[in-house]
């Protein structure tokens, strides 16, 4: 296992960050929320950022991918995390790839991989029906039909899903709600006939839609993986995701703690800059051996990805649940201790605080991963 | 790195050979072997492996070998170190003169120093003791009062220092003394070392709330010191004593770990104690407290092995400075946990009625608390990291 970055990933790092410092800072998110854009990314950007090969990190080079792996991903992802760039990343180019590297046939890769590696084709996992995460408690129907299946029902909370290529459908085939048998990954296109997608904005000023599937049929061979073994497919997949979000939020608090550490050297009240106050010392200090501890966990969290799968289902929940409460802490001191103008919208602290919250919620809060651990851990 | 296979290969042969079986348990404080002129061996078995493992070097596997130590690189160190725990071989020797005087000397000592200091040290002849707090000087240790004054041949040392581990057992102490009180307080402070036979020192145990009374008083009553034990320059013996903090809190950082003591851990407390039902823990409170305290630990177990590696490639982080903090705040946590998990088997103070290790879970719960006070508190901890990590202004 590796805990410290190899020259290359240190390398990719350094681009991401002088790539997104100057194309897609935070105030590049305010743009796209001021002017309530309807796509919710800077396509250009997407596919500048997939021209570096960004969309294929994971993806392997025989699909056209640059197969650099779940660390040089991670870095790729913090500094994104940093900048809160709004892009296709998480959802095309890690869950979307790895569903498909994970569940579909050699047929579905070599036709699907080399599309998202060069980011002409974006995908959305339609998983949610409750508001919380509860992969598990699908309703969404999938009723056999002459070769192909009719899928019916409703999913919410779905990341890119107005406006994904692709949607890959989480549905039941058989057994009850909460099953993990019986569940389906399809592949549907974004725009099929049955589709009714409605767009929310998220007070991260991301997307997610609503999307009600009625009488939609699928051909059997747009399914990944065997029919009614979807969970086998969709866990790992989820936990890709997790640990890729994990590596956002650490860059959401490292940016938002580093803001506030300035802000404590620069900015007098009482006659004295308020860095010096103890309270505000051991707090930040605190926060610092939280971000340490996070960091190990973050990249052995990656790394088992690639070099202990078997591992990942423990890494994955215990990094998502560590950074959820890393960020919460961080951004949330942060507004404290910027004071008044941290509650305004001029000051950039409250998008990080927005973007927390959903990340949070995004493939399970702490309690579902806390819970999640504890089973796997055998108690 | 084929080198470092090959040492490992050797390594695992030898000590599998050499290391006898009953010193292949997890050992009670009793079975420890201190060393000192005061100190004896717990058994046979314990004297065979410690005089083998001295014979290599290994009590101090990592110093120079000139001065009888290992002469192991930090990589052959921490295979040696895995390599020991693969087959859960004791520590054949304990003490603050390897923990932490030892690597003070080999970089502050004088040649006789470490001639006359380094080998005792390694071949268990000296046990040491830290003389740093004063009951007036705890975490405000520059404020320290015990003084040696210069009498031409030798220093006259006057005073008393508190939380001497163990003196009462030790044969030398290191201390901190003032032998400049009109400068700055950190400028006027040397560090020595004192035979604890010299006339006028002596020692009283401290009891503590937990029952035990590992720690002591000492006082010096017009000790003479020759002036060829202080350790470093006249007045700059703070550099020396927080090179020697470093190592002291790096120790307690690790605690968690290597902790002798701890034969329960709040795992199997949870599976002798607790209800389950289908399989949980019945008790959501204590099942979700169980989860954070196992994703602390292994968080906190990652961190360690990343300063590692991060050592080993040459690179710098923060991390080290944090673990003291974090890894003795993790003990506490711990403990608390465990009381919990005991209910009210987790309050036998002694006597029949509890088992060993429900009284030993309740002393430990009452000694943790002096983890985070010992080795400079979490506060002082936390405004060390304020001042050099985030380099926050200082009032």
């Amino acid at each position: 296992m590796a805990l410290v970055l190899n020259e290359e990933q240190r390398l990719l790092q350094e681009t991401a960050k002088d790539f997104l410092g100057s194309r897609a800072p935070v105030e590049a998110l305010r743009k796209l929320r001021d002017k309530r854009d309807a796509i919710g990314y800077d396509a250009a950007l997407w596919q500048e950022m997939a021209e570096m090969g960004w969309a294929s990190i994971i993806v392997p080079e025989i699909y056209g991918g640059l197969e650099f792996g779940f660390l040089g991903l991670g870095v790729v992802i913090e500094e994104a995390g940093r900048t809160l760039t709004a892009s296709p990343l998480l959802c095309s180019g890690v869950v979307g790839a790895s569903a498909i590297l994970l569940g579909g046939s050699e047929e579905q890769k070599q036709s699907l991989l080399p599309s998202i590696a060069q980011g002409e084709l974006t995908f959305a996992l339609a998983l949610e029906e409750t508001h919380h995460h509860r992969p598990n408690h699908i309703g969404v129907a999938a009723s056999q039909q002459k070769d192909g299946y009719v899928l019916n029902g409703n999913k919410s909370f779905v990341l890119d899903g107005h406006n994904a290529d692709r949607l890959i459908v989480v549905a039941r085939s058989h057994g009850e709600t909460r099953d993990t048998e019986g569940l389906s990954l399809f592949l549907v296109d974004g725009n099929a006939p049955g589709v009714t997608r409605t767009r929310t904005i998220m007070a991260d000023s991301r997307n997610a839609a609503n999307i009600q599937l009625n009488n939609v049929t699928v051909t059997a061979s747009s399914i990944l993986g065997e029919v009614g073994e979807g969970w086998s497919v969709l866990e790992p997949v989820l936990d890709r995701g997790r640990v890729a979000l994990a590596a956002e939020m650490m860059g959401c608090a490292l940016e938002s703690f580093e803001r506030t550490v300035n802000y404590l050297k620069e900015r007098e009240q009482f006659g004295v800059l308020i860095g010096t106050f103890q309270s505000l010392q051991h707090r930040a200090a605190h926060m610092q051996s939280e971000l340490e501890l996070s960091r190990s966990v973050l990249l052995q969290a990656l790394s088992s990805v690639d070099e202990s799968p078997e591992d990942l289902p423990v890494m994955a929940s215990l990094a998502k649940s560590r950074l959820n409460e890393l960020v919460k802490l961080v951004t949330n001191e942060a507004v404290q201790m910027h004071g008044g103008i941290g509650v305004t919208d001029d000051l950039e602290i409250g998008f990080f605080l927005k973007r927390a919250r959903s990340a949070m919620q995004i493939f399970g809060d702490t309690g579902y991963h806390k819970d999640r651990y504890a089973t796997l851990n055998g108690y | 790195m084929e080198d470092l296979e090959q040492f490992r290969l050797d390594t695992r042969e030898w000590l599998t050979a050499n290391c006898p079986d009953s010193q292949r348990q997890p050992i009670t404080p009793e079975q420890q072997y201190w060393g000192g002129r005061k100190g004896s061996f717990p058994s046979e078995d314990a004297q065979t492996w410690f005089e083998r493992m001295r014979d290599k070097g290994w009590t101090a596997p990592e110093w120079p070998t000139p001065y009888g130590g290992g002469g192991l690189s930090p990589q052959q160190g921490r295979v040696l170190k895995e390599e020991m725990k693969r087959i859960h071989a004791r520590t054949p020797l304990f003490g603050l003169g390897l923990w932490m005087l030892g690597p003070a000397v080999l970089e502050y000592g004088s040649e006789e120093q470490k001639q006359q200091h380094i080998r005792a040290i390694v071949n268990g002849e000296h046990r040491w003791c830290q003389g740093y707090s004063e009951p007036g000087a705890g975490s405000d240790l520059a404020s320290l009062q015990c003084k040696a004054e210069d009498k031409g041949d030798h220093f006259l040392v006057n005073g008393s220092k508190i939380w001497t581990t163990a003196a009462d057992r030790c044969d030398w102490i290191f201390c901190l003394v003032r032998t400049d009180p009109d400068v700055k307080k950190q400028e006027g402070i040397s560090f020595l070392l004192i035979d604890m036979d010299d006339p006028g020192v002596s020692t009283t145990p401290i009891e503590l709330i937990s029952g035990e009374s590992e720690f002591c008083q000492t006082f010096f009553d017009n000790v003479e010191v020759p002036k060829e034990n202080l350790v470093g320059e006249l007045n700059k013996g703070w550099s020396v004593a927080k090179a020697l903090l470093v190592h002291e809190r790096k120790l307690m950082s690790e605690m968690g770990s290597e902790s002798p003591r701890q034969v329960l851990t709040p795992n199997e407390a949870a599976r002798e104690y607790l209800e389950f039902e289908d399989g949980k823990i019945a008790d959501a409170r204590l099942r979700s407290d169980l989860a954070d305290y196992d994703m602390l630990m292994q968080a906190v177990a990652l961190t360690h092995f990343r300063t590692f590696e991060e050592k080993a490639a040459g690179m710098r982080s923060a991390a080290p400075m944090v673990m003291k903090y974090v890894g003795t705040e993790a003990e506490k946590t711990k403990s608390e946990l465990l009381l919990a998990i005991l209910g009210s088997r987790g309050l036998g103070w002694e006597g029949d009625g509890f088992t060993e290790q429900e009284i030993d879970t309740l002393r430990l719960w009452a000694m943790s608390k002096a983890m985070t006070i010992a080795g400079g508190s979490s506060e002082v901890q936390l405004n060390l990291v304020a001042q050099k990590i985030l380099e926050l202004p200082q009032p």
